[in-house]
């Protein structure tokens, strides 16, 4: 399995949010780096997907799709900035 | 009930035509109604399902970039893939699709931006791309533009008749064969490097904006050697697509 860029989140996670998510800053608890999440690296299986750091490779959210829900974790994410 | 913003909504698209661009891959029309326009670079996710309700969701960039209904894909057959090789073996004027999108707000070109641009894809890396040159044309931008192209043979090249027409009026083209030039070509066969980088693309000092598309590999390679090359890793922006 190879990794694509957070650019592939702008899909799955507009079934959440209403704006771009793809635009938005999130800050990493690893390591404090702060980029555009189109910049984290994506890891998909299926349709589940697990978003790491560019910088330290920490995972920063998953998302998992299991019968009738979507599970969230956002473990990794200690800020999420949004453009208006 | 969900409330779902407009491009999280399933549409349905019909395959109006398909045309053999490498002997591993076609471009795709699809008129998608409500559809309403994409902007260079950006993405859709396209859903298919089976008899028995399987789903496969897969995201594929867009060729085109206008304010209509129809939308151009432009995929690439992965041998041990789930769906590019129904899309390029088996898909056919008629077919429905689900789609979503248009989707992605960061590896866009917009017409507005002034600011020269190098354009640097792997294989069907070029679509995205395309979509930019196509919007660069359209627009009348004066923007310089600047690609560097790179495909295995010359046979694997997507959209090979509109580029060379570009070539001669709109941008710059360089064309990189990784395994069988074209005959009498000056170079023998060989990857993106670092002096190609050095001597066919824009310099960082003249701060263009920088879009890198291709497979996983090939992407980090030339992103890795671009900085190394004095550009700011802000300036550059890229999809990789997976692969190899």
């Amino acid at each position: 399995m190879n990794h694509v860029d957070g650019n592939v989140l702008a899909g799955p996670l507009s079934e959440l949010f209403s704006v771009d998510m793809t635009l938005a800053t999130g800050r990493c608890v690893g390591c404090g780096d702060e980029s555009v999440l189109a910049r984290a690296m994506v890891y998909e299986s299926g349709t589940d997907l697990v978003v790491r750091c560019s910088h330290c490779d920490d995972v920063m959210m998953t998302l998992v799709h299991t019968p009738g829900d979507l599970r969230i974790e956002l473990r990794g994410i200690g800020m999420i900035k949004v453009p208006l | 009930m969900t409330a779902l913003a407009p491009t999280s909504v399933w549409k349905v698209g019909v395959v109006a035509s398909v045309h053999t661009e490498t002997p591993t891959g076609r471009s795709i029309m699809i008129d998608v109604p409500g559809w309403g326009g994409n902007l260079a670079g950006q993405h859709l996710d396209l859903r298919l399902t089976a008899p028995d309700g399987y789903q496969a969701v897969r995201s594929y960039s867009i060729a085109s970039a206008s304010s209509g209904d129809r939308v151009e894909l432009a995929v690439d057959r992965l041998p041990d893939g789930e769906v590019s090789p129904y899309l390029v073996d088996e898909l056919q004027p008629g077919d429905e699709i689900e789609l979503r999108g248009p989707l992605g707000g960061w590896f866009v070109w917009r017409p507005e931006l002034t600011e020269p641009v190098q354009l640097i894809g792997g294989g069907s890396g070029i679509v995205p791309l395309m979509a930019m040159v196509r919007a660069h044309a359209a627009s009348g931008s004066t923007a310089r533009f600047r690609l560097l192209y790179s495909v295995r043979t010359p046979e694997d090249v997507f959209f090979k008749d509109e580029l060379m027409a570009f070539a001669s009026s709109e941008i710059e083209i360089t064309w990189v064969y990784t395994r069988a030039t074209p005959a009498g070509w000056a170079t023998p066969a060989g990857r993106v490097s670092r002096d190609i980088l050095t001597s066919s693309t824009i310099p960082a000092n003249e701060n263009p904006a920088v879009f890198v598309c291709g497979p996983t590999g090939f992407v980090e390679t030339v992103a890795d050697l671009l900085v190394e090359l004095g550009h700011p890793a802000a300036s550059v922006k890229t999809e990789r697509f997976g692969g190899k």
